[in-house]
């Protein structure tokens, strides 16, 4: 017969449903108490689905994206000619663009990017909303509140492209359009116009910790995983009570490289590494444009960027020359 | 077994799915620049193949006899081939009935009346006389583009009366206009013409006008580390990738076959001497539009002319149609010295005996160069450029 014993149980565990810790209502939007079982969650989580806490921030922060989506897709439904069948191919093609430049940080007409800015303020609403929410939720909970600051360093990077560094650079054409190869190819411009994001040592930061992050939750995923046979997922028994799963997750870190994070450590490694991934990369989108205007020169005239021997003949900038058409 | 057997489906569906798209490895990549800078070319032998096929020089007239008399003295109303023999000047015409007209109509009256050559009136005619002395400005005064390899009418006609690759000015969506909905000139896999967007990109569609029929600046990038007044802006950048994603469409080239990724504005040392090529390419393409085409917008029936009513014009891609050099740097412009530029005629009695006289000869030259067709011309690309 199965039997619960880790995390590879192919066993469900249906018991009554747990209505969760008691605590002071407020707000006109209460918690839900109702909670229902789903058997193919139950495959990849917990099985148990609800009690619902939405409160005021996380109604009017849903109501506020909902604005802003429909802004956007009504949008390129509309630069399609309101075709769905067109609306589903180009899909990826189709965006909402922020203002041309010659607009600078005014209010442009809706058509010439008025939309965008509309769109962007009520995103930018729903999404403070939902750090507010995420802020107070933990607290009801009696938490910590980690989860909002690790969320607030996202919105960080997200107000710095969105807002922050347009309007220190005086135009709202400097900011990202809303829609999916067009903010890529924003992506690719941007390094570009500001020659080569590769040499601003934030955005180097940043790749680091974003690959950090990778590389740090698979070891994190892959040590438990591989002690869970010894009960290594229960982590927070293991941090109080060391067990032999702890000891050997442990061991095997040190004979690997000599040093082990710890059950409770290694969790401070992967929060900081995915909150300085965004906090390194917003310090260096707000630099662009406004502090370096173009980093491979920055990097060249800091001894960075190595010269490399011409294998083919160097010429000069045409349009440089005497006499040149 | 059933997992070895599930994957073993999946993983043929995948490669299938891949192969599809036409770009199945091997892919060959050529070493570009010096090592660890990834300036490379990445070529796939398959698509390359079927490039190639496609651009076959043209068929070439056996060689003409220069020294019998001119075809402006035996024919009326020979403007630009005056210095050219009847046997040159014959060659030149039945050439151009290979190369220009169109397939079932693969004669001279294509572009003459049969009842009177001389006759100026079919706009073929017209148009025909122009690019003549279009093909002699670009092989004698756009060498820094076209090197000593040239071009003929069959570089951009391929046996065609409109080439294959020309570009209209986009007429937009429809909605420039509109409350909401507005792309902004890019965000779309089509085209206001109705065509696939440069490199299936969402980046503006019409780099064209700005840059090779207008002069605005294609240089985004300032000329210090710190800023110092460049005022470009990201969505100026948008533009000038997509003018550089055409090229790279056009040319089958990667970028680094130009220039080093690491710094895309560098020239001395950083770009390959082929981006200097390139450059010259757009000023000539820019200089043929301005000064060839848009004169030539009135000549042309309506049916000729695009959307907006504006006249079909050059980009890359009207001669280099998928290569890096058209034909593969094949020169079907030397088999046609005719075409190379104005012959220098042997001097004449009189003129012989003014040519005695040394210091008038020289004003004698500045007049004839002044009255010669490709002068003009030369002047107005070369202002059109800057």
């Amino acid at each position: 017969m199965a039997e619960y014993q880790n995390l590879f149980t192919r066993v469900q565990v249906d018991a009554p449903h747990y209505p969760g810790v008691p605590h002071e209502p407020r707000g006109i939007w209460q918690r839900g108490i109702k909670a229902s079982t789903n058997y193919w969650l139950g495959k990849i989580g917990d099985a148990q689905v609800g009690p619902f806490y939405l409160g005021t921030t996380g109604v009017l922060s849903i109501l506020f994206f909902i604005l802003a989506f429909e802004i956007i897709g009504l949008n390129m439904l509309a630069s399609v000619n309101w075709n769905p069948l067109q609306f589903v191919r180009q899909l990826f093609w189709l965006a909402l663009e922020p203002p041309a430049p010659e607009y600078g940080l005014r209010l442009p007409p809706l058509a010439q990017g008025g939309w965008w800015l509309i769109a962007g303020f009520f995103l930018t609403l729903s999404v403070i909303l939902w750090w507010i929410r995420t802020y107070a939720l933990a607290r009801k909970l009696k938490m910590g509140t980690h989860t909002a600051w690790a969320f607030a360093s996202a919105i960080w990077l997200f107000l710095v492209l969105g807002f922050i560094r347009p309007v220190m650079m005086g135009s709202w054409s400097e900011a990202v359009p809303f829609g999916i190869f067009a903010h890529l190819d924003w992506t690719a411009a941007f390094s570009l116009r500001y020659g080569n994001l590769l040499y601003n040592p934030f955005h180097a930061l940043s790749i680091v910790f974003l690959y950090g992050s990778v590389l740090l939750f698979a070891m994190h995923a892959g040590t438990i995983m591989a002690v869970s046979r010894y009960g290594g997922e229960r982590e927070v028994e293991q941090s109080l009570d060391r067990g032999t799963a702890s000891e050997r997750a442990a061991l095997f870190w040190r004979w690997t490289m000599g040093f082990n994070a710890t059950m409770e450590s290694v969790h401070r490694w992967a929060w900081w590494f995915a909150v300085l991934c965004t906090l390194t990369g917003g310090i260096g989108i707000l630099l662009t444009g406004t502090v370096v205007d173009n980093w491979y020169l920055w990097a060249v005239k800091h001894g960075v960027a190595p010269s490399y021997p011409t294998t083919f003949e160097a010429l000069p900038d045409p349009a440089t020359l005497q006499g040149g058409p | 077994m059933k997992h070895l057997i599930r994957n073993g489906v999946a993983t043929l569906v995948a490669l299938g799915l891949l192969s599809g798209c036409g770009e199945r490895p091997p892919i060959d990549t050529q070493q570009l620049g010096y090592r660890g800078t990834g300036m490379e070319q990445n070529i796939n032998p398959r698509i390359m193949k079927t490039v190639m096929a496609a651009n076959q020089p043209g068929p070439i007239q056996p060689a003409a006899d220069g020294s019998g008399p001119l075809a402006s003295e035996v024919y009326q109303n020979v403007q630009v081939l005056k210095d050219l023999s009847v046997g040159e000047f014959t060659r030149v015409m039945l050439s151009m009935v290979d190369w220009v007209a169109p397939a079932d109509q693969k004669n001279c009256t294509y572009c003459h009346n049969a009842e009177n050559y001389a006759d100026e009136s079919m706009y073929q005619y017209q148009v025909a006389r122009r690019m003549l002395t279009m093909t002699r400005d670009i092989n004698s005064n756009w060498q820094a583009h076209v090197g000593q390899t040239g071009v003929t009418c069959h570089t951009c006609h391929r046996g065609q009366p409109v080439p294959p690759y020309v570009w209209f000015v986009d007429p937009g969506s429809g909605r420039e206009n509109a409350f909401v909905g507005t792309r902004a000139e890019q965000n779309s896999a089509v085209t206001g013409l109705g065509i696939t967007t440069i490199g299936h990109s969402s980046l503006p569609y019409d780099p064209y006008s700005p840059y090779l029929l207008g002069n605005l600046p294609i240089r985004v990038n300032g000329p210090t580390a710190l800023p110092t007044g460049n005022r470009s802006s990201i969505k100026q950048a948008e533009w000038t990738y997509a003018l550089m994603v055409h090229m790279s469409d056009s040319l089958g080239v990667n970028c680094t076959y130009c220039h080093n990724s690491r710094a895309f504005a560098e020239w001395d040392g950083e770009s390959r001497p082929q981006r200097t090529t390139a450059w010259h390419g757009i000023r000539m393409a820019r200089g043929l539009n301005n000064e060839y085409m848009v004169p030539l917008t009135g000549v042309f029936p309506e049916t000729r002319l695009g959307p907006t009513g504006d006249v079909a014009k050059v980009n890359c891609q009207t001669c280099h149609q998928g290569v890096n050099k058209p034909y593969g740097g094949v020169s079907m412009a030397k088999d046609y010295p005719e075409l190379q530029r104005e012959k220098v005629l042997p001097l004449g009695p009189v003129e012989a005996a003014v040519d005695a006289m040394a210091p008038t000869a020289d004003a004698a030259a500045e007049v004839s160069e002044a009255t010669s067709p490709m002068a003009s011309s030369t002047t107005a690309v070369g202002a059109a450029t800057g």
